[in-house]
């Protein structure tokens, strides 16, 4: 260890360098900059550029692992690890905050909240993002997660004006801070299990121990109740329903797929690979969380009307259906995480895409009835929505049919009957709800004939999130494959 | 004759800590109060790493507990500015009066 910088570090840590880079670049030239709020185009401008950076060092690191046939590169002696799963999360992130990126622009006008610290927030929780995703050392994770989720509590309270906001962001940041205690208290009786941080030295030392060990099980428990926080699973889940109401639009949509995504590599690897050796302690427990999590997401979303707050519900009841890829834990199992959780960003992006478009100055859109007689109004906004809402409920020839379809393979092969029937079972009852609105949207008399909020990004990221949602759904190929490759070890 | 205090001790008083935290958490309605539990939390952690990186001979966890102290510093500002947000719209601290998103 003579050098403390190598250019493999460097090579390795680009994407996030050049996203904490410019999100903080953006903080400053907003002040010193383009003061004046005309400019914010500018800004806008500039923070695509530093989310194209961060994709070109992606980009190069995937070339580089498959250029030279390697599967992994390590940095920083081995805190951080790139490997396909890195990759393939990093991709999903990145492309999330880009369409979060493109959609915000008007809404923040509309909300007359619009200052650059937005985009910035949005770049430094991506940054945190990227440490989820590569970070293979207890610290490098913790730090990545705090950083992420720092950045969420203030732009899910970032509509200062607005009571709803404040109070969400609170409820957010108690129960978030709350939940990290407990994830970095499992962290650190890891540590002290293993006398080390890195995930493969305590995988090794919980290996060489009894899987009922009393200590084991003190980390496993405090650990998992601080994973199952930040994917909003049930019996934790009381945050996500009033944080996503009360956020503004775009960083419900954020937070719904880029947290969850973030969090759900973070359980991923902290699962299989330390946690790994006590899979029979964990197996049962995180079964019984994934069906009260179908459970309540499911049933609690038939009476919301409220459409965030029935997406919130419906997006704790996709978490359900993910943790039961984790059970199955298979190969099959493993990439049909893999594979629910890219089809879920953009599908549940998409979604919130059409609520966005429904905010006006007189009007808050987040009502099922403002959703009322859509198709006579615009048409084409109701056939996208019709597209997201039958892949969240799972309909072919949408990509939600391809990923519960994994999901449910990878169960069956692992004669996990029950569990398999449970999750069908309440697919029935997500396909109620979800048609709720779409009743509403086709079949209810127009009730609002002010225009759509409308701009080119939002009409650009819906036709983006449209095409991929039924692209994967029709032609899955690639996708599947890119997930095959990128399958955590 | 006294017990020498040992990694044990240290252990034990980080558990208590976090019972209390947990307790404080799950009880208190005060705002402020709450967010001191959280405090709790966090130092029961560092008692922990402090204790175990002592045992080791390894300093990693005495790093460790430095990103953990910032990352404390940093959620209290940030939950302290969010109070104050909430704070300039409706006067109340307590939890129990900040109800307008309900299930």
């Amino acid at each position: 260890m003579s050098q403390y910088y190598t250019t493999t570090d460097h090579f390795v840590l680009v994407p996030a360098l050049m996203l904490a880079l410019f999100g903080c670049a953006v903080l400053l030239f907003e002040v010193l900059v383009f003061p004046h709020p005309r400019q914010r185009k500018w800004l806008l401008l500039f923070v695509l550029l530093g989310l194209a950076f961060a994709g070109a060092g992606v980009w190069r690191q995937q070339n580089f692992l498959a250029s030279q046939g390697i599967e992994e590169l390590t940095a920083f002696g081995g805190t951080l690890t790139v490997d396909g799963f890195a990759i393939f999360f990093n991709w999903i992130f990145l492309a999330a905050s880009l369409i979060v990126t493109l959609i915000s622009y008007r809404y923040l006008e509309v909300e007359g909240e619009h200052h650059g610290e937005y985009y910035g927030l949005i770049l430094l929780a991506n940054c945190g993002m990227f440490f989820l995703a590569t970070g293979t050392d207890l610290i490098t994770l913790f730090i990545g997660l705090e950083l992420m989720a720092l950045c969420f509590y203030i732009l899910v309270g970032f509509l200062r004006e607005d009571r709803r906001s404040n109070e969400a962001a609170l409820k957010y940041l108690l129960l978030g801070a709350f939940s990290s205690g407990f994830l970095v208290y499992g962290f650190s009786v890891l540590y002290g299990l293993a006398g080390s941080t890195k995930l493969r030295a305590v995988a090794d030392a919980l290996a060489s121990r009894e899987p009922w060990d009393p200590v084991v099980f003190l980390a496993l428990a405090t650990t998992a109740v601080g994973l199952l926080f930040k994917i909003s699973a049930v019996p934790f889940h009381m945050w996500a329903p009033d944080a996503y109401e009360g956020a503004p639009t775009t960083v419900t949509a954020y937070l719904s797929v880029g947290s969850k995504a973030a969090s759900f590599a973070l359980l991923l690897r902290v699962f299989l690979m330390p946690l790994g050796a006590a899979r029979e302690v964990w197996e049962p427990l995180l079964a019984a969380v994934a069906v009260a999590t179908m459970t309540v997401g499911n049933l609690a979303a038939v009476t919301q009307t409220n459409i965030k707050r029935l997406l919130a519900y419906s997006s704790i009841s996709h978490a359900g259906y993910i943790l039961l890829g984790l059970i199955a834990g298979n190969e099959t199992g493993i990439k049909g995480v893999l594979v629910y959780i890219l089809v879920y960003t953009f599908m549940n992006l998409g979604a919130f895409l059409v609520v966005v478009a429904l905010r006006r100055k007189d009007l808050l859109g987040e009502d099922l009835d403002d959703l009322a007689g859509l198709v006579y109004k615009s048409p084409g906004y109701a056939i996208l929505m019709l597209i997201f809402l039958l892949s969240l409920a799972g309909i072919p020839p949408t990509a939600g049919f391809i990923a519960k379809y994994y999901i449910f393979l990878a169960l069956i092969e692992t004669r996990h009957y029950v569990l398999a029937v449970i999750g069908t079972l309440y697919v029935a009852v997500a396909i109620y709800y979800y048609f709720r609105i779409v009743r509403s949207m086709f079949l209810a008399p127009l009730a609002d004939t002010g225009p759509l909020t409308t701009s080119f990004g939002l009409r650009l990221a819906l036709v983006v999130t449209g095409v991929l949602t039924l692209g994967i759904g029709i032609y899955p190929e690639p996708f599947l494959g890119f997930a095959q490759t990128s399958l955590a070890r | 004759m006294l017990h020498p205090i040992t990694t044990v001790h240290y252990l034990l008083l980080s558990a208590a800590l976090l019972l209390v935290g947990t307790i404080g958490v799950l009880t208190r309605r005060n705002v402020v109060i709450i967010l001191m539990s959280i405090e709790l939390i966090l130092n029961a952690v560092n008692i922990n790493l402090i204790a175990f990186s002592r045992y080791f001979g390894d300093v990693t966890g005495q790093i460790f507990a430095i990103f953990v102290i910032a990352v404390a510093v940093a959620e209290a500002a940030v939950g302290l500015g969010i109070l104050i947000a909430l704070f300039r719209n409706k006067e109340t601290v307590w939890a129990d009066e900040i109800e307008l998103l309900k299930w």
